[in-house]
């Protein structure tokens, strides 16, 4: 069995938000690039499957659309135990774009699992593992929060409403996974990080195909009014403005 | 030309956040000046269907079908297109919810449609079209045109105002052409009483500040009386003082209720990306520089285990 790992190279957690070219790009200076943290999760997951030997995972291999300065994560994710990288290489235009490009990978390169991250934390489009499966007529399954593999099926747990559905799955079929998945991210070792280095990293030349969707502009959110402090003594106050003021309950 | 609308059902009943969605369909109609088609999938019993009416749906269509009992993202996808197809549909909008996010991007793909998800208000305009929404977990914003001839967007819940607006309006059935669905549910595990996080209206969240798991009697209480859903910051699901799917930030869960309380948690920047669109947020914390406070709109400096009890007795005598 191969499972995929769909990545994307996000700027940390704790970037401010800043634009140049006229408010149109990120400004990338300075910003220290991670693996998108649920991805990171996923990776987690399927490196976990991978360790029990009954359940026969080939490899586990990472792919990003991306430059070659997404390389450095992509040799992160092989330092933490993915088997190999591909990097597509191209600019994500839009989650159409990368996913398409995935997609077309997968066509002559078959996995058996792919998953993503629920979403990223630059676009936070949560789009592209859906738009992956669509092009590969393949089933897929959102809000994933376990996955377990069992004589050659996927066992599933699906969060809904009060409570979880437990899914079994053809494969080929991917997956988008959430909290739950993997209960902490992997850290390189020392060791992982050394044999990274000598790890295969294929980069792909992109197929032409176009965008949906473009960035008009970025804009900062609007300055939020200062919090209104309240008197521990008077927590009647803070009932009040919630139903008059913010008319929230 | 149309604007088709999906409206998720839970056990055959709609939600407020159906008709929030059939209201904002209803407002892109008007914009594009063309009609609103709401597509329910599954049994919803006529005057139920009928609700959709109230909120400006110009024609409903029901789907019914053994095989889609349980959400199976290719067939819902696939039922979905065959009536955009049918319709003329140029505007498809689907809830940001779970579901929403499991077919709006297949959709898009089977439709070559562009998608705009997550948005919180009308399109800014419909000629390019242009759609507002949040990037960087919310740290900013964008404004993207979306340059297909068919869009998809998905709405954030609780970030329309809608009123009712009935409309004499037809109901019809449609017979899907179904593939065999290749997911099987083997199991349902339902907690009574439980509210999904990410799709709560209100959520009563507590921090590390809270001490100890023995002390979320008030959290839980809280929550029963707004009905809320509750949560939990990171420190708290790592220490196993509350189970995972409790915990809202990075890595966690990622939510955008109209009310966030957040006892005890001091708001470092992984927890407030996870919930930064939240509508309003009400902060307790002893540390009046907690930076929980800067993401807030209401703050108490104070003590949880005080402050919320007399919180319980406001809420009571409201």
């Amino acid at each position: 069995m191969k499972i995929l790992i769909c990545l994307s190279n996000v700027p940390d957690t704790t970037t401010k938000a800043k634009f140049v070219n006229d408010n149109k790009a990120f400004d990338t200076a300075g910003v220290q690039w991670i693996i998108n943290p649920w991805d990171e999760l996923a990776l987690t997951r399927a490196l976990e499957l991978k360790a029990n030997t009954a359940n026969s995972i080939e490899k586990v291999t990472v792919i990003t659309v991306g430059k070659a300065d997404a390389e450095p994560t992509m040799r992160k994710a092989l330092a933490i135990g993915a088997d190999d990288a591909v990097r597509i290489d191209a600019e994500p235009k839009d989650a159409y774009f990368v996913a398409a490009q995935i997609a077309e990978y997968v066509k002559t390169n078959p996995f058996d699992i792919i998953i993503n991250g629920i979403e990223s934390s630059d676009y936070n489009g949560s789009a592209v593992g859906g738009m992956v499966a669509e092009f590969l007529s393949i089933p897929s399954v959102s809000a994933v929060s376990t996955l377990e593999i069992a004589n050659g099926e996927v066992k599933i747990t699906r969060e809904i409403d009060g409570g979880k559905e437990v899914i079994k799955s053809q494969l080929p079929v991917l997956l988008v996974v959430q909290k739950g998945i993997a209960k902490e991210p992997m850290i390189a070792a020392m060791r992982g990080i050394m044999m990274a280095k000598a790890k295969p990293l294929a980069v792909v030349a992109p197929q032409a195909i176009d965008a949906l969707t473009e960035i008009v502009s970025f804009e900062l959110p609007k300055p939020k009014p200062p919090c209104k402090m309240i008197d521990p003594e008077n927590v009647k106050e803070l009932v009040h403005l919630l139903q008059n003021e913010a008319k929230v309950i | 030309m149309s604007v088709l609308v999906f409206t998720e059902n839970w056990d055959g009943k709609f939600k407020k956040q159906s008709f929030e969605l059939v209201s904002y369909a209803s407002k892109i109609a008007e914009m594009l000046n063309t009609q609103v088609i709401a597509l329910s999938i599954g049994n919803v019993q006529e005057d139920e269907l009928k609700k959709l009416a109230t909120y400006s749906a110009d024609k409903i269509i029901s789907v019914t079908n053994n095989n889609l009992k349980n959400l199976d993202n290719q067939a819902y996808t696939s039922v979905i297109a065959q009536v955009a197809e049918k319709n003329g549909a140029n505007v498809v909008v689907i809830a940001n919810n779970n579901t929403g996010k499991a077919l709006a991007p297949r959709l898009s793909v089977r439709l070559k449609a562009a998608l705009g998800s997550a948005v919180t208000k009308l399109p800014t305009s419909v000629a390019p079209f242009t759609i507002y929404k949040k990037v960087l977990s919310g740290k900013a914003f964008s404004n993207v045109v979306l340059k297909s001839d068919i869009k998809i967007i998905t709405l954030s819940q609780n970030s329309y105002e809608f009123t009712e607006n009935p409309k004499a309006t037809l109901i019809e059935t449609f017979e899907p052409v179904l593939d065999a669905v290749k997911t099987t549910v083997t199991d349902v595990q339902k907690q009574t009483g439980k509210l999904i996080l990410t799709d709560a209206e209100i959520v009563v969240s507590g921090g590390r500040g809270m001490k100890s798991p023995d002390n979320w009697g008030p959290i839980e209480e809280l929550a029963q009386l707004l009905g809320a859903a509750t949560a939990c910051s990171r420190p708290v699901s790592d220490e196993g003082w509350r189970t995972h799917d409790e915990h809202t930030g990075q890595t966690g869960k990622i939510i955008a209720p109209n009310l966030y309380i957040a006892a005890g948690i001091s708001g470092a920047i992984q927890h407030l990306a996870g919930i930064s669109s939240s509508k309003c947020i009400v902060a307790i914390n002893t540390d009046k520089d907690a930076p929980i406070f800067e993401a807030a709109n209401y703050g108490i400096v104070g003590d949880a285990s005080k402050v919320l009890p007399a919180l319980i007795q406001a809420v009571k005598e409201k």
